[in-house]
């Protein structure tokens, strides 16, 4: 496809002469072949990235009004929010989004371990997307301390004192990242600072250099089979179709049906039951007033469940930091000579099946109060968390070379 | 295709259900209510507004609502607003914002009335209700000769009896297991029986307070309504969008084989 439309004049080709705008369209969309056998699995993708865009868009806003430091930050917001003109409705999008980019995050992610999406020649797709992951959590983090609400204040406290067991440098970790002996006005500056300023670049940069990694390699699919290797008589691939308009479109669809969810919990639930957003955050942060039950928001709940379940603190928090760091490692604990789960025995799929439920029970297991029942499951969901990265590279080798189609499995319609 | 659909539907709705079961638990003693109050009605909320600008604004403030707004949202008409609402030194612009000196009330109280602005937020509507509904003569209250079910020990006294009365409160002794296993005696609530009579029936005087927890909701999410009337016509927006689009990407599909 040749993209410069030679011959030409007017603007096109003015621009063109001087930046390769056409040559980057069928580079990256009209000629960039995708396969076409992609599910709905495959819409989360690009609903992240809408999701970051939607964060900075709204988050330009609610910096225009926001007032870092300790005695005006609660206030600026709601003030913001019953006096600006339709902040009403853009700070509830930054904070409901907040939730919502991590449903779509985990989503993302649980498709690369049904497709074994981070398998050669993806492992560095996998571990790019992996660091905007840890960017995420630490800018969803200091996003949600920055309002200054009571959970805000004490969900703060409990996860910058994690960092207070690691040995030897710990208590003076914790003070150089707060800035100060508590959390207080030099913390919530530096986090305002971080929030606003430094992560979003850095998760800019990545998600980037994430997509100058798909490029190269090309998407995975279901059948988790490279569609590279089966050219037609054009060079192209039989099962690739161009990105654009078939994937562009389809996304669309996604982003529709994605965006109606969003609007309904947006304008009908924004608390949602209290997950989204908590009560205790409707009250302004008071080092003197504990909240009954302190938790982190829900999407970091997994861990923190991880590290509640081990007696010793300093244990749990390097099991904690172990459960994260695992996945880093993902693409090299897999043996398997298949990618995709569809081809992969029985034992493959119930340990993954079991790692899915393990998560998600650690995860409501983390928004629970520490009741002695519930520390003995948060004690097994924590050891099958564990058994998933321990037990996949001999269950991976062992049941994972099964035939596979020449050719990706696809009904038109 | 429709299977991995529902796979991936259901996934959703797991990550999104998760807490949605956990987070609205809180275990409802017997003795608690709903407050059913509605929005949605206005001359409620306008009786609320009343209620609270005679009983409670005294002590209380809404830092961040105006007399203004409040007069604007619940369709007070000017002349109103300025010869009831707004207090003679206040500007009808001011914040809702108690006269009391926060130092004084902190010595007179044993600690400041708090902000109301957002108590129907972090405590929620029933718990207001419950509060308001459940004082009780105890004569074992030395500063205020009243405690409450819903908050034991609060320091509030029982601003309301002249409405309400003050009830008495019945209990039973009950044996329930201790942690270490022994049968400990336990005061449970049984019931409230009439004490000194106040001016109001208590079915009237529970829709007082239903039109008081009315306005504070109002007060902690003063867009609701609007929000609400917005988001019925921006998902039917999207669901159109959404269908056009599906329509669109059908017919390109139609070429790939």
């Amino acid at each position: 496809m040749s993209a410069v439309i030679e011959g030409k004049g007017g603007f096109r080709a003015w621009l063109n002469k001087r930046m390769p705008v056409d040559q980057f369209v069928a580079d990256q969309l009209t000629g960039y072949y995708a396969p076409k056998n992609f599910n709905v699995w495959y819409f989360f993708g690009s609903l992240a990235l809408l999701m970051f865009v939607m964060q900075i868009v709204t988050g330009i806003f609610v910096t225009m009004h926001f007032k870092p430091g300790d005695a005006t930050a609660w206030d600026s917001v709601q003030r913001m929010v019953r006096e600006v003109p339709y902040m009403w409705l853009i700070q509830p999008m930054h904070a409901v989004g907040a939730s919502f980019f991590f449903i779509v995050v985990y989503l993302h992610m649980a498709r690369a371990f049904l497709y074994g999406s981070y398998k050669a020649p993806r492992e560095l797709l996998w571990l790019i997307g992996m660091l905007i992951y840890l960017a995420l959590m630490a800018e969803a983090f200091m996003g949600y301390v920055l309002p200054f609400g009571n959970m805000s204040y004490w969900g703060a406290q409990v996860i910058i004192n994690i960092f207070g067991t690691i040995p030897g440098i710990g208590p003076d970790l914790v003070e150089w990242i707060r800035g100060d002996y508590g959390i207080g006005d030099a913390t919530l500056n530096r986090f305002f600072s971080l929030h606003v300023v430094a992560l979003p670049f850095i998760i800019a940069l990545l998600v980037a250099l994430h997509l100058v990694a798909l490029r190269q390699v090309g998407s995975n699919n279901p059948d988790g089979i490279e569609i590279k290797e089966k050219l037609g008589p054009d060079g192209k691939p039989i099962d690739g179709i161009p990105f654009h308009p078939y994937y562009t479109l389809k996304d669309i669809v996604g982003v529709g049906l994605f965006l109606t969810l969003f609007a309904i919990v947006l304008f009908f639930v924004p608390t949602f039951g209290g997950l989204f957003m908590e009560s205790p955050n409707f009250e302004p942060a008071n080092p003197v007033s504990t909240p009954e039950h302190i938790a982190p928001v829900w999407y970091f709940t997994p861990y923190y469940a991880i590290l509640r379940a081990v007696p010793n603190q300093r244990i749990g928090a390097l099991l904690m930091a172990l459960s994260i760091m695992a996945f880093l490692f993902l693409p090299w604990l897999d043996r398997a000579k298949n990618k995709s789960m569809r081809y992969r025995g029985f034992a493959s799929k119930v340990l993954l099946g079991t790692f899915f439920v393990a998560f998600l029970m650690l995860m409501w297991l983390g928004l629970k109060p520490a009741d002695p029942l519930y520390v003995v499951l948060a004690r097994i969901c924590t050891a099958l968390y564990f058994a998933f990265f321990i037990l996949l590279p001999f269950v991976s080798r062992a049941d994972g070379n099964g035939p596979v189609p020449e050719r990706v499995t696809y009904h038109a319609h | 295709m429709p299977i991995k659909f529902a796979s991936v539907a259901a996934a959703f709705a797991l990550l999104l259900g998760a807490g949605a079961v956990s987070a609205d638990e809180g275990g409802h003693a017997g003795w608690q209510r709903q407050a059913d109050n509605e929005i949605g009605n206005l001359p409620s909320l306008q009786r609320g507004a009343r209620n609270f600008m005679a009983y409670c604004s005294g002590c209380h403030s809404l830092r961040f609502m105006r007399y203004s707004r409040l007069a604007e949202d619940l369709k007070i008409p000017d002349d109103q607003r300025d010869q009831f609402l707004v207090p003679a030194s206040k500007k009808f612009t001011d914040y809702l914002v108690s006269s009391m000196p926060t130092k004084d009330a902190a010595e007179w109280f044993g600690r400041a009335p708090p902000d109301l602005s957002l108590v129907a937020r972090s405590r929620g509507s029933d718990w207001i209700f419950n509060f308001l509904t459940s004082f009780y003569a105890d004569p074992a209250s030395r500063q205020t000769g009243v405690n409450n079910l819903q908050l034991p020990g609060t320091a509030m006294p029982h601003v309301l009896a002249s409405v309400q009365g003050v009830q008495n409160a019945v209990w039973r002794n009950e044996e329930q297991p201790g942690p270490d296993g022994k049968p400990i005696a336990t005061r449970v609530f049984e019931k409230f029986e009439p004490g000194v009579v106040g001016s109001m029936a208590p079915e009237q005087y529970d829709e007082f307070v239903r039109d008081t927890v009315n306005f504070l909701q109002y007060v902690g999410d003063p867009t609701q309504l609007e929000r609400e009337g917005l988001g019925i016509w921006v998902v039917l927006f999207l669901l159109m969008f959404t269908g056009i689009a599906y329509m669109l990407k059908k017919e390109y599909w139609k070429d790939v084989r």
